[in-house]
């Protein structure tokens, strides 16, 4: 199993690091000239309509594109004070959606606490899910809890064979996934009629570009049922973004700099306006604010003036902040652009 | 190493562009329209070019169709196929012939 760039010490463990790479181009023009030409810069945030938790860097796998560098040996988790402060901000608000990331989130120790929170404020609850946690001993009862709470479950398949889902996530990584969503299935996730939401989201098994959304669907959809007898609603496809684990992996491979060039010349000024920054809050493990979780990872706090904590949350002002970028914003706005939730344009 | 072919000269393609920019913009008019969505999928087309790069032996286009297929959602177990396509043609088109030296020696021959 491969593990974390912190575990080895690799110098892409520091956030500084891998913004100073970033930042040296080799062959791309800066994000914030691609902005301004497309009249975005600055670019702000026009509201919050989510609420995205990152609960920590504690997984039971260790994937090779992890943008959060998770891993088993991880020890970062948010405390339930913190949590209890992310409940209270939301009770102020009227946003609609919380989306709850790590690691494995489920891990967590205050994520079923997030979960019935949100809920009994009436708010619609996403997990990002990566599938082989609901096979964990300590997890029997997790599937049957998030049916119960009517959570939508986004889960991570990048793809619907095992050779390539297994090169990014880990040996045998595939079936117990299948395993996993047949369970999911079996409790209605992904069935028509049920209202359990179920997911899934693609993203490349290397150093190259999604395909477009609803033809790779369509290929998942058949390839699943046929082949697995799996069902599921929607497939989301997501953007590799150059930093931690899938950095190195484009450095170690000599691909950094055609992928870099790759990103920015599929640079889309559609998919930069509806970048989902601008309508998403993120919370880190220890209530920091951030942009986005690609923000978080690169220790990269709200800026220009915002609350950079939860305990100073204030709506209003974060709902029109400015938004703090840097070149690996190009990875959210090439194509068809990239969000937690698929394509943008 | 100097070699004849550069990776970074599929960069320059455009450049084409510059002798005669009318044909230029013709080709690519016509190659964009081939390759769009139709009767046939993007990634159905990107399968088919990634074979006839192989049959004619374009280093640009084999880069540039395997990356277009990966892109397009094809793994490179579908890929490998569309390349023995490529090669059984390429193969039969030779072992085809082999009929014409069988009229021609047996014409030839008592």
């Amino acid at each position: 199993m491969l593990v974390t760039l912190k575990s080895r010490a690799n110098p892409l463990s520091s956030a500084k690091e891998q913004l100073r790479l970033l930042s040296a181009r080799n062959g791309f023009p800066p994000f914030v000239e691609k902005l301004r030409a497309a009249g975005l810069k600055p670019l702000r945030a026009t509201g919050i309509s989510i609420f995205q938790i990152n609960v920590g860097k504690l997984c039971n796998q260790t994937c090779g594109h992890c943008h959060v560098d998770a891993g088993p040996d991880r020890r970062e988790i948010m405390s339930l004070e913190t949590a209890e402060l992310c409940i209270r901000a939301l009770a102020q608000t009227d946003i609609p959606a919380v989306d709850i990331t790590g690691g494995a989130p489920e891990l967590a120790p205050c994520f079923r606490y997030l979960v019935e929170q949100t809920k009994a404020l009436g708010r619609h609850v996403m997990d990002r899910s990566n599938l082989t946690v609901l096979l964990v001993s300590s997890q029997a009862d997790l599937a049957e809890f998030l049916a119960r709470h009517q959570v939508e479950i986004i889960a991570s398949l990048p793809y619907f064979r095992a050779a390539q889902t297994d090169a990014q996530r880990g040996e045998g990584v595939f079936e117990k996934s299948i395993a996993a969503l047949r369970k999911l299935n079996a409790l209605g996730y992904g069935r028509d009629g049920s209202g359990l939401k179920l997911n899934l989201v693609y993203n490349p098994a290397g150093a190259f570009l999604p395909p477009r959304q609803e033809s790779i669907e369509k290929q998942f959809k058949r390839e699943l049922e046929q082949k697995h007898g799996v069902a599921f609603n929607h497939l989301y496809t997501i953007t590799n973004m150059p930093i931690s684990r899938f950095l190195e992996f484009l450095l170690s491979t000599n691909n950094y700099e055609g992928y870099m060039e790759r990103l920015a010349n599929a640079f889309n000024p559609a998919a930069a306006a509806g970048v989902m920054c601008r309508t998403t809050l993120s919370v880190g493990w220890e209530g920091t604010l951030y942009d986005c979780d690609f923000n978080q990872m690169l220790e990269l706090p709200t800026g220009f003036g915002a609350p950079r904590h939860i305990g100073a949350f204030d709506a209003a002002q974060l709902g029109a902040r400015r938004i703090v970028t840097a070149n690996h914003c190009y990875g959210c706005t090439a194509g068809a652009g990239s969000s937690c939730g698929g394509t943008i344009a | 190493m100097e070699t004849y072919y550069h990776p970074a000269d599929l960069g320059k393609f455009s450049e084409m562009g510059k002798g005669n920019p009318e044909l230029w913009q013709k080709f690519m008019s016509y190659y964009s329209a081939v390759f769009a969505e139709g009767a046939l999928s993007e990634r159905e087309k990107a399968l088919i070019a990634l074979a006839v790069a192989h049959a004619v032996q374009c280093p640009y286009c084999i880069d540039a169709y395997t990356q277009a297929c990966l892109e397009k959602g094809s793994n490179v177990e579908e890929m490998t196929e569309a390349v023995h396509v490529a090669c059984a043609i390429r193969g039969g088109a030779s072992l085809v012939h082999g009929v014409q030296m069988r009229n021609v020696a047996g014409k030839l021959s008592m």
